[in-house]
């Protein structure tokens, strides 16, 4: 009965926080270095915004802390004074949740940048937040091991922002997203306690996994200061192919396909006609331009296994329309086109100064209604799109181009995303597969989650961080 | 801002300044963002600072000037950016609109810049009179006697790190060099060679091993006599109207019509020279010519590569090298795989690849004259990992590396040979006729 979902409604959290100011500036000169405290006109204006288009705002000053010990005690600062904190790394999110908020203190991690400990015996590696991705991946290869998630920017990206996102990328299919990694968190609390979660065992169940709660939370709740990753032996082989579609539905009916076939490849990517214009523009390692849909799939596993799937996934692609397949002949060219995939959100930026990016996600089965949805709509709003995206695991990335000086083109982009949000909402999927709520998504998401899923949000923000210090604003108000 | 008013940063095309939509994937390729870790120091950064500039939000500041000089100008995130932001463009005008406001003016760096920038590097005889000044202060034992007294001593420190950096000047300049070689019979080509100005006094003998390849492979051989800088130090450094003016020069000596290419050896000049078009693009009386200029510059690699030169049948005396890739040949010009393609042509050569080959030595035109900190903190990593490859033997193409390697070989007392790729080619060409 719905009767209960009046009782558990929580009225939007009013916080009334005190501005940073230059006393508390003093406060933070107890214990940081000058260097370390900036408050230069320049640097207010450098860290106002993240990876997202059109978000910005100016913080009142920037913390570069080294330590956990330093961060507890900004926190523990920051709580007393009741002073908003914006916790970031690389400052690649896109959708907003690093921006800061109207005169906080940003808590920019990416000096605390250590590799603590790589234990095989455990297979798991012991890393500071501000440690990149692309660093825990290079790390745990030179050891014969394997950190799977690898979201496009892998090589910039922290590995804080990643889990406090819970970062997904194109071996999502087979591998998962980043909470799959995780085995334990250090993370200071609001008031800059100290919490320690989870722990190297692969079982354990010693009370709520409070671990599982910080994953993906924004950095609404506390921030990361130490991550213990799970890390599996490198798969000892691997295969990567290419198929060129001339529509877009044979593209996604071989996807099917493949996975009726019982195939779960590691990899699983599509990009439409204008992503694939915009990244051979800028990687210039010989892809078609002239072709409707372009598949980039890879298998991994024993030899002898990977030699069958990449046979069968081939005769798949032919069976299903594709014009032309390729196996990459070396490592060389398999990581070239890998490389130049992770480039198409930022090579779409070629042809139009605003890219507005998303990642609306839906069960795989809804794939091509979603493509068609996306289309759809961006030709009804006279709105150029370029949609790329791991069709192995239904996350697509509709991305919008357009002029943000342009008012009306901006009011035409705003209407079509709320129909693609809409849409992959009828169609049992999410309005974020793995950048997060922030700014951008706020609006959207009470359609998705309901009263009952937003009142619990708030109670949960509220338990963790009474004063509404940490991100105030993002996800939900 | 008081509207109309002058600001090369305003002024500027706004579409160059929006490309940038700061994704940040240029981040790991930046020397200085990995030295400081500061957002500021980083190209995302501080393109953020030029939009805020050109937007009217912020005025030039002095802590912008010294982010600007601060940037390397290696362009490695020319390379790293998948939008195509041009940063080249937006990194001169922002120095140019520094120096125009005299932001960093001191009485002494004016001096030093109206010297260097509107003096000594303009005219060729002037660097010939000071390199033939330096040799005699060289060969004369005086230098020998400078060091020994400890007269260095009372330099400041900063200088003092500086003074092992001057190169060694060559005996004969290029243009005595020219006949050293002859043109083939019936070229296949005719060419013009820009001897540049470090390279012309401290490495003729690079330029006379370019001619030398260049007619081994079919090539007539033009050393334009009234040829002038190229003007790379001045564009860098802020001093358009300089640049442009050594430009028109240039095209006038060179005559781009009359050649099949115009060769240059030196990683920084070429990448500067490509873009006489842009720079000249509002010059009535030289866009078109210029134009023509941009489309015949080619780097000896580059254009060795495009002729498809004869491999040499000798080898060059080694029997291994380790390539370092210049800045401005790798992220100006996108020239990388040329040079290694002519070693591995090299018999009996074994190219080892060098760890982040691509990364700034440090040397970036004069940055090592005006932040030596982290001039010297780039060139340790970069020898660091020369030492890894345990190979005796380094290839770069550009002049400013090869000074800066040679030192980083005594800062760390290490063993090695610094040579233009070039040169190796030269040295297994000459080699056949003494095999043969």
């Amino acid at each position: 009965m719905l009767s209960s979902e009046a009782s558990i409604q929580v009225p939007p959290l009013a916080y009334i926080h005190t501005r940073m100011n230059d006393e508390i500036i003093d406060g933070l000169r107890a214990f940081l270095r000058d260097e370390q405290i900036l408050t230069a006109d320049e640097d207010l204006d450098v860290y106002s915004f993240d990876g997202t288009a059109m978000l910005h705002q100016k913080p009142r000053c920037i913390t570069l802390p080294e330590t956990a010990a330093e961060v507890s005690r900004i926190l523990a600062l920051a709580n007393a004074e009741n002073v908003p904190v914006v916790t970031r790394g690389s400052g690649t999110g896109l959708a907003g949740g690093s921006v800061p908020v109207d005169g906080c203190i940003v808590l920019c991690l990416v000096r605390l940048d250590k590799i603590v400990e790589l234990d095989a015996k455990n297979l798991v590696m012991v890393v500071e937040p501000g440690v990149l991705t692309g660093t825990i991946a290079d790390t745990a290869s030179a050891a014969g091991l394997f950190y799977p998630p690898d979201p496009g920017s892998i090589k910039i990206s922290t590995i804080g922002g990643n889990v406090a996102n819970n970062s997904g990328g194109l071996r999502g299919l087979k591998y998962g997203v980043t909470r799959d990694y995780i085995m334990a968190l250090e993370v200071v609390l609001a008031d800059g306690q100290v919490l320690h979660t989870g722990s190297k065992c692969v079982k354990d169940v010693a009370g709520f996994s409070l671990r599982d709660l910080f994953i993906g939370s924004e950095g609404c709740l506390g921030v990361i200061t130490k991550v213990t990753l799970k890390l599996i032996p490198q798969p000892a082989s691997k295969k990567t192919m290419l198929a060129l579609f001339d529509s877009m539905t044979a593209a996604a009916g071989t996807v099917s396909a493949i996975i009726e076939s019982k195939i779960i490849p590691c990899t699983l990517e599509f990009l439409d006609r204008v992503t694939v214009e915009c990244v051979e523009g800028y990687a210039q390692i010989g892809l078609p331009t002239d072709c409707e849909a372009l598949l980039l799939m890879e298998v991994d596993g024993h030899a002898a296994e990977v030699d069958e799937q990449a046979e069968q996934i081939l005769a798949l692609a032919k069976e299903g329309g594709a014009r032309e397949v390729r196996l990459a002949q070396s490592a060389d060219e398999a990581l070239r086109l890998a490389s130049a995939r992770r480039t198409a959100f930022s090579a779409l930026a070629r042809l139009a100064p605003t890219v507005v990016l998303e990642d609306v996600t839906v069960p795989r089965s809804e794939l091509a209604r979603m493509v068609a949805l996306i289309e759809d709509v961006g030709r009804r709003h006279g709105v150029k799109v370029g949609t790329f995206g791991h069709m192995g695991d239904g996350n697509l990335h509709p991305t919008f181009l357009c002029d943000e000086r342009d008012e009306e083109e901006m009011h035409r982009v705003e209407a079509a995303l709320q129909e693609v949000f809409d849409g992959a909402i009828e169609l049992g999927g999410t309005i974020t597969g793995e950048h997060g709520v922030g700014l951008a998504k706020k609006p959207f998401l009470p359609a998705q989650l309901g009263e009952v899923g937003i009142a619990m949000l708030r109670r949960l923000k509220d338990s963790f961080d009474p004063q509404g210090i940490l991100n105030p604003g993002k996800v939900f108000d | 801002m008081s509207d109309g008013e002058l600001n090369l940063l305003r002024d500027l095309d706004y579409s160059v300044v929006q490309q940038c939509m700061h994704c940040g994937m240029c981040l790991p390729s930046c020397p200085t963002y990995a030295t400081t870790l500061r957002e500021r120091s980083s190209p995302r950064g501080r393109i953020a600072m030029m939009r805020a500039i050109a937007d009217g939000r912020r005025e030039l500041s002095r802590s912008f000037a010294e982010e600007m000089y601060f940037c390397l100008g290696c362009l490695a995130c020319q390379t790293a950016c998948p939008a195509g932001v041009n940063y080249s463009e937006l990194f001169e005008n922002a120095r140019a609109e520094v120096e125009r406001q005299g932001l960093l003016d001191t009485p002494k760096r004016k001096r030093i810049r109206s010297w260097t920038l509107r003096w000594l590097f303009v005219e060729r005889t002037r660097l010939h009179l000071l390199g033939r000044l330096l040799r005699l202060y060289q060969r004369s034992g005086l230098e020998r006697l400078v060091r020994a007294s400890g007269l260095l001593r009372l330099l400041p420190a900063s200088l003092r790190e500086l003074e092992p950096l001057t190169p060694r000047i060559s005996r004969r300049f290029t243009a005595s060099l020219h006949a050293r070689s002859t043109d083939p019979p019936s070229p296949r080509y005719r060419v013009a060679l820009l001897s540049g100005c470090v390279q012309d006094i401290a490495f003729a003998d690079t330029n006379a091993d370019t001619m030398y390849a260049l007619r081994q492979n079919g090539c007539a051989v033009r050393l334009p006599e009234d040829q002038a800088c190229c003007g790379s130090l001045h564009a860098h450094n802020g001093d358009g109207e300089m640049a442009r003016d050594l430009a028109r020069r240039n095209i006038d000596a060179f005559a781009p019509d009359t050649v099949d290419a115009i060769i240059v050896n030196a990683g920084g000049c070429g990448s500067h020279m490509k873009h006489y078009d842009h720079l000249l693009a509002d010059d009535p009386k030289y866009a078109a010519r210029a134009k023509t200029w941009s489309e015949k510059v080619k780097d000896i690699h580059e254009f060795l590569a495009e002729i498809n030169f004869r491999a040499p049948k000798a080898g060059c005396g080694f029997d291994q090298v380790t390539y370092h890739e210049s800045c401005h040949l790798k992220h100006g010009q996108q020239v990388s795989e040329a040079p290694r393609q002519i070693l591995r042509a090299i018999p009996g050569l074994d190219l080892v690849e060098l760890a982040e080959a691509d990364w700034c030595c440090g040397s970036a035109g004069i940055y090592n004259i005006t932040q030596p900190e982290t001039s010297m903190r780039l060139l340790d990593r970069k020898m660091g990992h020369v030492r890894n490859t345990g190979v005796r033997v380094v290839a770069t193409g550009n002049p400013g590396c090869v000074i800066q390697l040679q030192h980083g070989g005594q800062r760390e007392e290490m063993d090695v040979d610094v040579v233009h790729p070039i040169s190796l080619l030269a040295a297994a060409y000459r080699g056949e006729g003494e095999t043969l």
